[in-house]
């Protein structure tokens, strides 16, 4: 490990005529590692990237490639790679041309070019491909060759623009993969963005959540899905149930709250413990629930409610069943374990719903 | 039947088109080169062969001529890209919204006015006591009034001004079509503004740029009006032959020999340039 990171930002803002897109964002990202910035469209991601591809200079902040503060420099001077939302391979070029473009402007001699253009085809797996044209390959091959004319250049830091929202679901999936595999290989810092969370959550290293111009929370994949910073990164990582209720009792970490409806729920304070009577919201993953049939015999009694099932969402490994709750009329998605045991599960059956507090998240509402 | 009656219909769709293209293109043309190969004799009297062509290649005025007009063409048209890019570059990718309408409407505005009046504004401002004249002795610049009419850059400024719409618009439109993302990953991946310009603006625009170039050739070529009011008497013309031959002279046999001179000048400019530019005609004016 190098004691500079290869990409560090510091209280980095972009104003632009009335709207702040990003507000004061800080973090670093260390050498060879895989980072995402996950955050819904307009939350100024894009803003960001393009700061640091040098598309567009900062309000104020300072920005440091290898140590190196970039303010100032132009995208053209920066060791940093962009790959295109769109990929921008230029279709008046063949691929070879296409990824030696970047080495023609470095004036490499002709002879090199050919032979590092035929050493990066060969490491995204596409060897001898410079005589097509763009139009001749497939959206995975595209894709690929878009890395390729980035890595040929040996960049600092790779940044990637939601490369594969173009992509179709199966190839979407496979990319993320090939990816994840083409940045162990090259042994480069990648910069993605998306806001798509199974994107992020499956290759990164680290991911920051970005909301309204602002990082939310910075951490693993797990740590986000098991441990979220705040309510937002609660509700936008992975799916959840979310209630909002007063607080009746705080015992120990564990908040009892009352739902509008009259149902007591209890769950784990994630920060402060909230003052009794506060409002708060819980946050419950679908696949934290467990369901029985029969009344569960379990020690605390907590969070254990009778519902009967509103419908059932057949999507393979990812089945939900919707339950109400019969009293309050609240609904509830869990995830169907494909074990066989729910199979029959029908509209209108009852079944008995029940969580751990522990797996529960409350969060202060804020004003 | 069907096929009968729908082919029927195809060919009374397709008729206004081959009248046109019959009654006032091949037919005249057949006519013409028909005269343009019948050498007078006498009262009355044809024969058939090459003697007005042979004419053409032995009097030095007229194939001098004939080669002024397509270099002073091919320099209108040079003018006109060299000109024409950056006003189109400007409108397709530095401004948007209204700015480019109201732009591109400035452009268009001079031509809602006849050719003739165009020509004599600029007749107005360049001559001796005109406009421009008049303000650079104002100006303390020149001493007495000079006439910038009636030589070749007057001719040069008119058929570049008459024609430059013709350049722009193809240009604009395939700069449109032009993804800013491929200009901001020429930077990214280190280009500079001529690199990016030589290797993706330019190849990118080409079937623009020929189809822009194509239209001004053949319309600075085949000018009658302007060269004749700003160049004046001596203005050298080759379509001034071609009507002081039919009208002057009333000689239509040398005439139409000019005139399909004329037509293998500009098929031979335009082939060549297509071959060198390695574009084709349906893929630069299909669009």
């Amino acid at each position: 490990m190098t004691a500079t990171a290869d990409l560090e930002c510091k209280m980095l803002t972009k104003d632009f005529k009335n709207f702040r897109a990003v507000d004061h964002v800080s973090f670093d990202v260390p050498q060879g590692s895989f980072f995402s910035i996950l955050g819904p469209s307009g939350c100024g991601k894009t803003t960001l990237l393009r700061m640091i591809a040098g598309f567009q200079f900062p309000t104020s902040g300072d920005l440091l490639i290898k140590g190196k503060s970039m303010i100032g420099v132009g995208p053209n001077k920066r060791p940093v790679s962009m790959v295109f939302q769109h990929l921008a391979l230029f279709p008046m070029m063949n691929i070879g041309e296409n990824v030696g473009f970047g080495l023609r402007q470095r004036g490499v001699p002709k002879s090199e070019i050919a032979a590092r253009v035929a050493r990066v085809l060969a490491r995204v797996g596409l060897p001898g491909i410079e005589e097509r044209r763009v139009d001749q390959l497939s959206g995975g091959q595209k894709q690929r060759v878009a890395i390729a004319r980035c890595m040929v250049l040996e960049p600092d830091v790779l940044l990637l623009d939601e490369p594969l929202g173009a992509l179709d679901l199966k190839l979407r999936e496979h990319m993320k993969i090939e990816l994840k595999a083409l940045q162990a290989e090259f042994n480069t810092t990648f910069v993605y963005i998306t806001h798509d969370q199974s994107e992020a959550l499956v290759m990164s290293d680290n991911i920051a959540v970005m909301n309204k111009g602002r990082f939310d929370q910075i951490g693993t994949a797990k740590e986000l899905y098991f441990e979220p910073a705040n309510a937002f990164v609660a509700g936008f990582v992975g799916d959840a149930n979310r209630y909002e209720g007063k607080v009746t009792a705080v015992n120990g970490s564990v908040v009892s709250v009352v739902t509008d409806g009259g149902i007591s729920l209890h769950a784990r304070a994630a920060s402060e413990r909230p003052e009794v009577g506060t409002l708060t919201q819980i946050f419950v993953r679908p696949e934290a629930i467990q369901l029985s049939l029969t009344k569960p015999d379990v020690a605390d009694g907590l969070n254990t409610s009778e519902r009967i099932v509103d419908s059932v969402l057949f999507n393979g490994a990812n089945s939900l069943a919707i339950l109400r709750n019969v009293t309050s009329g609240e609904t509830m998605n869990v995830a169907l374990p494909q074990t066989g045991a729910f199979l029959g599960l029908q509209k209108g059956d009852t079944v008995f719903a029940h969580w751990n507090p522990d797996q529960a998240r409350s969060f202060p509402v804020e004003p | 039947m069907a096929s009968d009656k729908s082919k029927l219909g195809f060919y009374l769709l397709l008729a206004p088109l081959l009248l046109w293209l019959v009654m006032l293109i091949i037919l005249p043309h057949v006519g013409l080169f028909a005269v343009s190969i019948s050498e007078k004799v006498g009262i009355r009297e044809y024969e058939t062969g090459f003697g007005n062509y042979a004419v053409f290649f032995n009097e030095p005025l007229y194939w001098r001529t004939f080669a002024r007009t397509a270099f002073m063409s091919i320099l209108t048209t040079v003018l006109t890209l060299l000109l024409g890019f950056p006003i189109a570059y400007y409108i397709a990718k530095l401004t948007r919204g209204r700015t480019k309408t109201t732009l591109f409407l400035m452009c268009m505005i001079p031509f809602w006015v006849s050719e003739l009046v165009r020509t004599y504004g600029w007749m107005i401002l360049l001559r001796e006591t005109g406009v421009l004249s008049n303000a650079l002795q104002y100006a303390g610049v020149i001493n007495g009034p000079v006439e910038f009419l009636y030589n070749d850059a007057a001719i040069m400024v008119g058929l570049v001004y008459t024609s430059i719409l013709f350049m722009i618009v193809p240009l604009v439109t395939t700069l449109d079509s032009l993804d800013d993302s491929m200009i901001e990953a020429g930077y990214d991946l280190g280009g500079n503004g001529l690199t990016i310009l030589r290797e993706i603006v330019i190849p990118h625009a080409m079937p623009g740029i020929v189809s822009g170039c194509i239209v001004v050739f053949m319309l600075s070529l085949g000018n009658y009006l302007t060269p004749i009011l700003l160049g004046g008497k001596d203005s050298l013309w080759f379509t001034g032959m071609i009507y002081s031959q039919f009208i002057t002279r009333f000689n239509w046999e040398l005439g139409s020999a000019f005139g399909f001179l004329l037509l293998g000048l500009s098929s031979a400019v335009v082939y060549l340039g297509l071959k060198f530019s390695g574009q084709s005609l349906s893929s630069t004016m299909g669009r």
